[in-house]
Formats: C-alpha cells, structure tokens, sequence
C-alpha cells in the first residue's frame, strides 16, 4: 500500500545551543508512523542518551514540538508520510528558544511573555457572585473564541522571524492571549493589557508575515489577533493619547 | 523595535503619503513621455504654492516613515544600544528632511 | 535560498515590502540631490536628465516606479489588515499588490520609451 523504504535516514540535532550537531540514524519505516514515534524509536533501540519532551502524544499538551525539515510541527500528529523528503528526515529543537539539550529547549522565555503580555484574567466579580451567562453570538466572545484552543506548543514563536530578530518582541501565541482577554467581558482592566501591548515589545513589531497562522498546528490565527491589537491600541491612541 | 508612537508615526505617515504617492506617479507618467528638461520640470514647478505645499509635505512624510522604517531594520538586523537607535532614526530623518528641503525649494521657488 | 518555514505567501508579500522600502529610502538622497541641482548647477541637472535617456537607464527607472508602487499596494494592504476588519482573502490582496504595481510600472515604462 505504501510506497515508503523499509529505513529512513533520519538526522538528529545532538548537543545544547551553543556546541552540537546533526547525527544521523536509520530507522525502520512503518505504516502510521509520527515523527514522535521516529524520535522515540532511536532513543529506545539507538541511544538512550537522546533527549526530548513530550507527554499527552495525541496533540493536546503542546510539549512535543520540534522543527522539523526545516518547520516548526507538532511531532506527536505529524505523520512522516507528509512530511519524509527523499526518504530524508531532518529533526531539530524548535527554533527562537535556548536549548537545554538535544530536542529539548527552555521554553521559559515563551511562558514569561505570556505573563509580560498581561495574559491573566483580571476579575471583574467575587467568586459568590452568580455566574453571569455569555452569549456564544457575542462579537467579543467569537473573537475570545477563536484564540483559546491555543495549547501553548510555541510552533508560532519557533515560526516568527520577528521573535528571532527582536528578542523583546512577546510573539504570536502571548499576544493572542492577550486578545483573547482583551475580548473577555468579564475582564475588568483592559487598559493593562492594552498598556502591556504597546511597549517596545508589544504588537506593533509584528510585521504580519502570517508564518505564525501558517503553521499553527490547531489552525489559529495569531496574526488575526494582533491585528486586531493594533487596532484597538490604535483607536485607544487617538482617542486617549496613549 | 517600535511601541505604540513610532507605530503610529509610522502608519499616519503612511497615509499622508498613499494619495500624495498617487499623484507623484500620475505626473511621473504624464511628464515622462517626450523626455525630462530642467526647463519643463521648473517650469510646471517654479512659483507655485501648490507644488510647494504638495512636495513640501510629501518630503517631511516620507523622512519621517523612511527613518522609523529604517530604525526597524536596523534593529532586526543588529544589536544597538536603545540610545544609538535613536541617534539613527534622529540622524537619518533629519539628513532626509535637510535634502529633501533643498530638493523642493530648488524646485518650486523663484 | 528561502528557508522552509517561509515559504509562503504573506512571507514573500513582506519581504517585498521591506526590500522595496529598503530601496526607496536608499534611493531618496540621490534623488533629492540631482533635483537640488536646479537650484546650484542647472547645466548639471540637464546633463543628467541627457543621461536617463539612456536605455538601460530606463529600465532601471522602470524599477524605481516598480518598488514605489508595489510599497504603496503593499501598505495599502497592511493598512486595511492592521486597521479594518480582518479579511480572509490576504494572499489575494497580496497578490493584486504586486499586479497592480506591475500594472502601473509598465504604464509608466511604455510612455518613456
């Protein structure tokens, strides 16, 4: 049925971000086979030195993204099928992140512009208020909506070529979130996160590229969101001076 | 490198420029044919306020938006101190404004 | 080479954008400073106007207008992305930028030659 070799030679990046390089593997081939599955093969049957990050395997915890053939995927439900080149496979750790070793990097810095892009609920009520119902219909709560299925993976920032030239630049998915609670109507202070959008880092160094959109795995789009940032920062300037 | 002012220095230069940049290219291709003289340029351009305010606010514009855009690659380019960043864009806006006066003034007053 | 994860078409539609900035802002001196010439040195700007009438020159200029115009399409774009409702269709206006500017640069290269 499948036309794919019995092996693939498979490249893995060895080493953390300053000393490494590729090493190569051959792996057997397989019907429904993930990249997931390939990395997995060579550190249990090639070397067990060899490190990586993963955990739910079925595209719901964000953990497993590597760069892949030159492109940020998620590993767990990127079938090799799609992605194998000349029978080649070329695995690395994801781009625009330090890497702790191997396929694993240090994904802090994402996680941190999340926080320094006021990506938190700021409450509006106590928790013995009764809960206030939303409609699904509301313009806000489609705009909300369409950003929360973001599982933290960081395929975005690996994507952006402003995040690797801007080391202050917050990316895509921390600036989504900022939208999405921009959008909330429960949020009480969306002046903070306008305020934390808008500094040298913010949403106006987006230069809409759009690989963010692109490659995200779950079919979001980021670019949409900051879009939408520069838009709202931008009435809130004529209007408010600021 | 760019928060919300030079952002929005940046798009309101822009479109201060979208319709002037309409008209530049309209009289680009009107004047074009026959070839250019130094007598038929000065003479449509020479005394006239019109093409004084056109070009005199087209070249403050376009310095403004060519010394943010500039400042932007730059910085994705490589690491500068904040401050020598702000020498750049300062330098690069006024060079621009200083020849593009003398450009419009050469061309539009007596 | 075009590294994988860019190639696509909003990637191209910025790069151009940012390439044909680059060369416009590069351009500008030189073209303040042969238009100063009217004012300084008149015979210099008519030698200079002898000059562009060269063929390959035109080309070039043919160039000049290409960049102005596909930065003025492209902007038109970012505008209406950044500051109206989002609309889908991005690769098509994308597209009709560099049409456009096409459409405009040949106009404009026809009439010169």
């Amino acid at each position: 049925m499948s036309s794919i070799p019995d092996m693939m030679d498979v490249s893995i990046w060895r080493g953390d971000g300053t000393f490494g390089q590729f090493e190569s593997f051959k792996v057997p081939a397989q019907e429904s086979q993930t990249i997931l599955d390939v990395v997995a093969w060579v550190q249990q049957n090639q070397d067990p030195t060899l490190t990586y990050r993963y955990a739910c395997r079925v595209g719901m915890c964000g953990s497993c993204a590597m760069m892949v053939n030159g492109v940020p995927r998620w590993t767990c439900r990127t079938h090799v099928k799609k992605v194998l080149v000349n029978n080649n496979l070329e695995v690395g750790p994801l781009r625009n992140l330090p890497v702790i070793k191997d396929l694993a990097t240090d994904m802090d810095p994402f996680f941190d512009k999340w926080v320094a892009a006021e990506g938190v609920h700021h409450p509006t009520k106590t928790r013995d208020a009764p809960i206030e119902p939303i409609l699904p219909t509301n313009a806000g709560r489609v705009e909300a909506s369409s950003g929360i299925e973001c599982i933290n993976c960081s395929v975005c920032y690996a994507a952006c070529d402003t995040v690797a030239n801007n080391p202050d630049y917050l990316g895509p998915a921390a600036l989504q979130r900022a939208w999405t609670v921009y959008n909330d109507s429960k949020d009480a202070n969306k002046q903070a996160v306008l305020d934390a959008v808008s500094g040298v880092g913010g949403c106006h160094n987006c230069h809409s590229q759009g690989s963010c959109t692109v490659h995200c795995p779950n079919g979001l789009n980021p670019m949409n969101a900051i879009a939408g940032l520069k838009r709202v920062t931008a009435m809130s300037f004529f209007k408010n001076g600021k | 490198m760019l928060d919300i002012r030079l952002y929005m220095l940046q798009r309101i230069s822009a479109l201060i420029m979208a319709p002037l940049t309409l008209g530049h290219i309209a009289v680009m291709i009107y004047a074009i044919q026959g070839g250019l003289t130094t007598a038929e340029i000065l003479g449509r351009t020479q005394g006239s306020v019109l093409w004084f305010s056109f070009y005199g606010t087209f070249v403050i514009a376009a310095s403004v938006h060519a010394a943010i855009g500039l400042r932007v690659i730059l910085s994705e380019m490589v690491t500068l101190p904040r401050f020598a960043l702000s020498v750049f864009t300062w330098g690069s806006c006024l060079i621009l404004l200083f020849m593009g006066a003398r450009a419009v003034s050469a061309v539009t007053m007596l | 080479m075009i590294r994988s994860h860019r190639t696509h078409t909003l990637w191209l539609a910025y790069i151009l954008h940012r390439v044909s900035g680059l060369g416009l802002a590069l351009f500008l001196p030189t073209h303040f400073y042969v238009l100063s010439l009217a004012l300084t040195q008149p015979e210099r700007l008519d030698g200079f106007l002898h000059f562009v009438e060269i063929p390959i020159v035109k080309v070039a200029e043919f160039g000049l207008v290409f960049l102005l115009a596909v930065h003025f399409f492209g902007g038109l774009r970012l505008m209406a992305l950044e500051w109206l409702p989002w609309s889908a269709n991005q690769k098509t206006l994308a597209a009709g930028a560099v049409a456009g500017a096409f459409l405009i640069s040949t106009t404009f290269f026809l009439r010169a030659i």
